[in-house]
């Protein structure tokens, strides 16, 4: 017999982690591909002031530097979330701890993200709207 | 009836659990090219714990932001062997690191082996021409060229 919708709900929910697992995933695959473009922009160096400042300049943009945040926090939480998937590996009794764990990755990431976001933002701000901030 | 397809189904034989009643992420490969790719993910995640988020935050959030890289900012930069030496660091491991890591992520979305193959080449070749062009640029990069005149 076909499952029905009451048979499973209608959010899956999978093993606790599955979230932190796909944000991992999902975070992982934004840089690596940030960093394809990162590497050329950088070579563009090469060809001298002109050619590398016409690159940069695209960084220098509100909108792009909206991305960049996104890019500091999908780094930190790649890297804290990397921390916890080390300490449950080389420490397996520590899994007994999986939510405390869990807790403790994101409060580190949010108390990280609360400054940078203000240092960014007024940034980003200030270029968006001429703020002044 | 009910114990016949319990049977037929692979998905449904007990998996293995860990110490949480269930099964915890990736498993650590038993042994050979896979159990010192899994080591390397660790030991070069460690590394770009220190090399790529103060990367980040040197670059992106301390001092004025990315709005103060410009050509000069590079070249007195540059002109530190340690920052060029960080550089290809996190070049390197970074590329290596998330190279194997859409290795892992392709194993699970591309099925046909000649797919997958193909797929996996061509990160690879991607990866291997970016990390000689980087290579080259931090290595080479000399800004007497452009100072002079």
């Amino acid at each position: 017999m076909a499952k029905r919708k009451s048979d499973v709900g209608s959010l899956y929910r999978g093993s606790p982690g599955q979230w932190s697992w796909m944000a991992h995933r999902i975070t992982g695959i934004a840089i690596i591909l940030f960093l394809f473009v990162h590497i050329i922009d950088t070579a563009v160096i090469g060809w001298g002031p002109t050619a590398y400042d016409r690159v940069t300049v695209i960084y220098h943009n509100w909108v792009v530097r909206l991305l960049e945040l996104g890019l500091v926090a999908a780094v930190l939480y790649h890297a804290l979330n990397g921390v916890k998937i080390m300490i449950i590996d080389f420490w397996p009794s520590s899994a007994r701890h999986f939510k405390a764990l869990s807790t403790a990755t994101i409060a580190v990431f949010v108390l990280g993200m609360i400054p940078i976001t203000w240092i960014m933002g007024k940034d980003i701000l200030d270029l968006a709207f001429n703020l002044n901030l | 009836m009910a114990t016949q397809t319990e049977a037929k189904t692979p998905a449904d034989r007990p998996l293995r659990v860990g110490i949480l009643g269930y099964r915890a992420g990736r498993e650590r490969p038993a042994g050979g090219w896979e159990l010192w790719a899994w080591l390397f993910m660790r030991i070069s995640g460690i590394l770009l714990l220190f090399l790529a988020v103060g990367h980040v935050l040197i670059m992106h959030v301390g001092g004025t932001g990315v709005s103060r890289v410009d050509f000069s900012f590079v070249v007195s930069r540059w002109q530190s062997p340690i920052w060029r030496t960080w550089d290809w660091a996190l070049l390197s491991l970074a590329l290596l690191h998330g190279i194997n890591g859409l290795r892992i992520v392709v194993q699970d979305y591309v099925r046909p082996a000649a797919w997958r193959f193909a797929v996996n080449m061509l990160f690879c070749v991607v990866g291997f021409i970016l990390f000689v062009l980087g290579s080259v640029v931090v290595f080479t990069f000399d800004p007497s060229r452009w100072l002079v005149s």
